[in-house]
């Protein structure tokens, strides 16, 4: 068996080598089918289901419950309205919230009786009404600029560490790329979008920048002298830089994704719909697309960005004269 | 001489980083231990975890009137800006029904949260027209106010004019007590009338002309302590105001004016939700936009006001409807989960790296411990001291975070790997593959944290609680693998096991002398076989190593 360690020493030689950047071709098509069908996938589903803190829904408020568990709402819940999710809160000493998406108004006040049968309670007993959403659009709006100042203020970061606008469209390409795909995911699977995902999402976003840059920084140590070449063109360079790092590459990976995916396993088994779920499923595809990405799409892009300058053109031609 | 020199620097980054846990633990139980509000050895759960309390605001409204949805609204956003700007408590506030708001933040709130969630916060400035001390009112009769006269009998010349003190205004002046409550909980008054007015400790009674400057000019506020003329800070507490450019012309002009007026028409009072906070005589005419507001504040009261006047007044009064307990909505169960499902894959994670790196993961494992430590205590220290709240969403985020900090780590051996494929010997590639693995460290790191800083202080509730999350962990992996991971290297490679490159040291060089002997076989007979030795020789000697060169020899004897 050829150990990891041998396979490590031999993308470092270069004298085992995946061809990335020349086979580019075949990520950019795969890239862009996945993209489209993440559009398309959350579309045919019926577009993006959000959750009560974006929507707001309906609340009931019962009093004096006499101690009754609390699982007796969620049960009544269902009998009316099945799989609609219901969060449960003890208020006070004696009363109940329960609040779900939200429901229709004969739907409503069938739950509404539901719920005083359980807790034997009289009808007058279990109040309804409507709460809004406690993500509100202020939220968005607010998240929204954050993120387009961040973009910009990284872009111009690493368009002055690496010294090229180009690495920073790469890698910006990328990152378009990796949320695409882990929100329609996470949207065609049906979960519906929770706070707790939209964190997911943001993680991803920030992961996917940093493991770009990991491997860029590879590049731009591989490429320092690129223009005095006479073995190797661009390309090759920063073929040979991503090989470099593809041990790293895989090891952060499984090392990222082992505990996400021990919290989505334990949080899907144990309990079901909820935070841990959400935000680890959006993890668990973001981690593994984030790497992929940076691999397959950021390095084959900047390589297309870049390799028609003319100084690169004259340095490869002179690299290829001299393998005549 | 070297060797020691660079082990001493590793001993001191140990230092250092013990050091630091030791400073916070120490601060931890030296707040626990002198039982200060807040400090615990266990950090506080958000509300989502460990419940804390719902607060149901009503607006009050006079008879008829009606709050449309944009003002509720509005409101809304304040509170939440309110609210965040205490700490990261993670609070959810929400339109409930009609016409309510709902805010449940964790824990219970003492009556200064209280007041900064429901209080108008409505400043205005008004010229002081007269004033008098108040005495309790003596005549039990109810005067009809709505029958007395209450247009000027001519239009006043300015806002400090006489003419504004009506017949109505002067009856109600003096059967004014400022001993009984005088105005309804979050009654809003005309800005364009006089306004009949106590102090906030009950002890003058005003008439106030028109409002002059509004609060909504006010584009920031501080707090802070009064510093005399000769910049010596005192024990006072004040407000300090800047204004817009509406505000800075409006209250330029006031002052002009005010400022040769006769007393006590030169005062200019500063009311708060209808109350006078502080009424000073104008001693300068003020262009620049800046003033300051003294009073009887503590620290508490000027950050709370100051707070407020930041984030603007609620387009409405609001008052407490109702505050309950609210128990969490996901309880033990799923912090024992969330827990659970970090230790399972803490443990895979070791077991992956032990596969992969072997003896080195011993130091991914010591690291990792001391990442977990240091978060803890900054969770624990942040959660005393910032409010900070910890979430299910945010117990999640840290453990991924360790698996994101791991690839610190990662950079760092691969480099070292690559040095020793190089030629190198183990204690110079552990410093050479350091030198390279920071840069690439720092800067990936600096996007980490660009994202962190902006997120922190453009956003509001969860999204500014991810920020925190992974700002913290980002500066965290940054101490640990400068000032442990790398010394731990340092040491280890001076020890016999991992400089002999055992097979199960991770820097085993079986391996890669192989595959260099194997290059340098491959790359040779290929290149003659092509007839084109010659032309690409120059630079492949240049870049061959020692240890490649030697291992060529080694092949061609």
């Amino acid at each position: 068996m050829t150990s990891f360690k041998q396979i490590g020493n031999e993308l470092y030689s270069g004298e085992r080598s995946f061809d990335f950047v020349g086979r580019r071709k075949i990520w950019y098509t795969i890239g862009a089918v996945l993209v489209i069908l993440s559009v398309l996938l959350p579309i045919v589903r019926g577009g993006f289901n959000f959750g009560i803190e974006f929507r707001g829904g309906s609340e009931f408020r019962l009093t004096n419950s006499q101690e009754l568990p609390l699982e007796l709402a969620e049960q009544a819940i269902h009998t009316v309205v099945p799989e609609v999710e219901v969060v449960v809160t003890e208020v006070g000493l004696s009363d109940i919230r329960i609040q779900t998406e939200q429901l229709a108004d004969v739907e409503s006040e069938a739950a509404r009786l539901a719920l005083a049968e359980a807790y034997q309670v009289e009808d007058s007993a279990v109040a309804s009404s409507f709460i809004g959403p406690n993500w509100g659009a202020d939220v968005t709006r607010q998240a929204i600029t954050g993120l387009l100042v961040f973009l910009v203020l990284v872009s111009i970061l690493m368009a002055i560490y690496f010294r090229s606008w180009k690495m920073s469209a790469s890698a910006l390409i990328a990152l378009a790329h990796d949320l695409i795909l882990t929100i329609g995911v996470y949207a065609a699977v049906g979960f519906e979008i929770t706070p707790a995902a939209v964190i997911g999402f943001l993680t991803i976003l920030s992961y996917s920048l940093y493991d770009t840059v990991v491997v860029f920084d590879k590049v731009r140590e591989n490429t320092l002298d690129v223009e005095f070449s006479e073995t190797r063109t661009f390309a090759e360079m920063v073929n040979l830089a991503v090989n470099q790092t593809l041990v790293r590459s895989i090891n952060t990976s499984i090392v990222a994704v082992l505990p996400v995916a021990s919290i989505l396993f334990v949080g899907a088994t144990l309990l079901g719909a909820g935070t841990l779920r959400d935000i680890s499923l959006a993890l668990f595809v973001g981690t593994i697309v984030g790497t992929y990405s940076s691999i397959f799409l950021a390095a084959p892009v900047y390589v297309h960005l870049r390799e028609n300058e003319e100084k690169l053109k004259t340095a490869s031609d002179k690299v290829a004269a001299n393998r005549q | 001489m070297a060797e020691n020199t660079t082990t001493q620097s590793a001993k001191r980054k140990l230092g250092w980083i013990g050091g630091i846990a030791a400073f916070f633990a120490g601060l931890i139980v030296w707040g626990v231990a002198s039982g200060q509000p807040g400090a615990s050895y266990t950090p506080e759960l958000a509300l989502d975890l460990q419940g804390g309390t719902s607060i149901i605001l009503t607006p009050t409204l006079a008879d008829g009137e009606t709050v449309d949805e944009e003002q509720l609204n509005q409101a809304l956003e304040i509170i939440r800006q309110r609210i965040d700007g205490t700490g990261v408590s993670e609070a959810q506030v929400s339109i409930q029904g009609e016409q309510n708001i709902l805010v449940s933040i964790p824990g219970t709130p003492d009556a200064t949260t209280l007041q900064l969630i429901k209080a108008s916060a409505l400043l205005e400035f008004r010229p002081v027209i007269t004033f008098a001390a108040s005495t309790p009112s003596t005549e039990s009769a109810t005067i009809d106010f709505s029958a007395l006269n209450d247009t000027p009998s001519a239009t006043p010349a300015n806002a400090s004019d006489a003419l504004w003190v009506t017949e109505r205004v002067q009856a109600q002046f003096e059967a004014l007590d400022c001993s009984q409550s005088f105005r309804t909980a979050g009654q809003v008054d005309d800005p364009a009338k006089p306004l009949v007015t106590c102090d906030d400790t009950g002890a003058v009674k005003y008439i106030l002309g028109p409002v002059e400057v509004f609060g909504l000019n006010i584009a920031n506020a501080t707090s802070g302590t009064v510093t005399t003329q000769t910049g010596a800070s005192t024990n006072d507490w004040a407000v300090n105001l800047e204004f817009d450019a509406e505000g800075t012309a409006a209250f330029g002009s006031v002052t002009s004016r005010l400022f040769t007026s006769p007393s006590p028409q030169n005062q200019f009072a500063i009311t708060l939700d209808g109350l006078v906070i502080t009424a000073p005589a104008t001693n300068a005419v003020i262009t620049n936009g800046q003033a300051q507001i003294t009073g009887s504040f503590t620290q508490e009261t000027a950050t709370v006001l100051a707070d407020q006047l930041k984030y603007g007044a609620l387009p409405i009064g609001f008052e407490v409807q109702s505050q309950e307990n609210v128990s969490a909505t996901l309880g033990e169960d799923s912090l024992t989960a969330g827990l659970i499902a970090g230790l399972i894959g803490l443990i895979v994670v070791v077991v992956y790296m032990t596969f992969t790196y072997r003896g080195l993961a011993s130091v991914v494992l010591g690291s990792l411990i001391v990442v977990a430590l240091l978060v803890y205590l900054a969770v624990a220290f942040l959660s005393w001291r910032q409010g900070y709240r910890l979430s299910l969403a945010g117990v999640a985020g840290l453990i991924v975070a360790i698996g994101i900090t791991a690839d610190s780590f990662i950079v760092y051996f691969e480099r070292v790997r690559d040095e020793l494929r190089e030629g190198k010997t183990l204690e110079v590639a552990v410093e050479a593959g350091w030198k390279r693995a920071l840069r690439t460290i720092l800067v990936s790191d600096a996007v980490s944290l660009t994202a962190a800083v902006v997120l922190y202080l453009l956003t509001s509730s969860s999204v500014r609680g991810f920020a925190f999350t992974l700002g913290l962990t980002t500066i965290i992996d940054l101490l640990v693998v400068a000032l442990f991971t790398h010394p731990m290297l340092q040491l280890l490679a001076r020890n016999k096991f991992f400089a002999s490159g055992h097979k199960w040291s991770g820097f085993d060089l079986s391996a890669s002398k192989a595959a260099y002997l194997g290059r340098a076989q491959f790359r040779v007979s290929a290149e003659l076989a092509e007839g084109k030795a010659e032309k690409a020789s120059k630079e492949a000697k240049k870049r061959q190593t020692i240890a490649e060169r030697k291992a060529k020899e080694t092949a061609n004897d």
